[in-house]
């Protein structure tokens, strides 16, 4: 066991872990601040395949900005934001067991005979660093990276209007 | 020993099914909107063991427009719900059932 394997097994038991817990809680706001280990973990195994901006872009983004956006809603909704009592949806709970299951090892057997088993080759010089992502960014991706600009523009402006109280 | 690239993409498999599994069993608008991010935290996981494999930073930019989704989506989606919540006080999905005939 190399030490590259045991930060890797540590990650990823916490990230399964603390993933599990999140669809697990009773209340939201624990969900919410247990759902921070995930996205800290994902971040620690973005620095291991050699993604450093990524993984920064992951901290800062993901917990910094959306994590905070959803503790900020589940504040402002308080009480009566937990679940009803009884179920509509009969065999609700296993059926989505059993489905998510199959995913999962559908999912598992095209990975495990895609091939990927040997390890990955020796990264180049300067892979994963803010020079790298932004020079294949500005490049290759100029025109999907102006789109996504007019996406969050479009986020903006639907915020802004679904919040707004109607008058009159 | 560098860590064979099949790992990290059955780790993501199993998270993203977690994701799945949250969103079909819980009612909880909020949780399942979590559950949401958690599925495409394992695709950027994904993204991320393939541009390791190939040594292609198209993968690494590509969550980079992950993120970009991720976030214009948790904003309007956030702000529906809180929506909901203002005119019938519960994120119970079962109990929004104005389309049912």
């Amino acid at each position: 066991m190399t030490i590259e394997l045991v930060i890797f097994w540590v990650l990823a038991i916490v990230a399964v872990g603390t993933s599990l817990a999140m669809i697990a809680g009773k209340r939201p706001v624990h969900c919410a601040v247990i759902f921070l280990g995930t996205l800290g973990s994902l971040a620690g195994l973005f620095l291991l395949l050699i993604a450093q901006f990524v993984a920064i872009l992951q901290v800062i983004i993901y917990a910094g900005a959306i994590l905070v956006l959803f503790l900020f809603v589940i504040m402002l909704l308080h009480a009566h934001s937990g679940e009803g009592p009884g179920e509509k949806i009969r065999f609700q709970r296993p059926l989505a067991l059993a489905l998510s299951l199959a995913l999962l090892v559908g999912m598992s057997l095209v990975f495990w005979q895609s091939g990927f088993g040997e390890a990955p080759p020796a990264p180049p010089e300067g892979m994963g660093t803010a020079e790298a992502v932004g020079n294949a960014l500005f490049e290759r991706f100029i025109l999907p990276f102006e789109v996504a600009s007019v996406l969050l523009l479009a986020g903006i402006l639907g915020a802004v209007v679904l919040s707004k109280k109607e008058r009159g | 020993m560098t860590i064979p690239i099949s790992y990290y993409l059955v780790l993501s498999g199993v998270l993203f099914a977690i994701g799945t599994l949250g969103v079909l069993a819980r009612r909880n608008a909020l949780i399942v909107f979590m559950s949401i991010e958690l599925m495409l935290n394992a695709v950027n996981l994904a993204f991320v063991s393939f541009a390791r494999l190939w040594a292609d930073m198209a993968g690494q930019v590509m969550v980079f427009f992950v993120l970009v989704v991720a976030a214009a989506e948790v904003v309007v989606g956030l702000a529906i719900i809180v929506n909901i919540f203002r005119t019938k006080e519960t994120v119970d999905l079962d109990d929004i059932d104005l389309l049912r005939g």
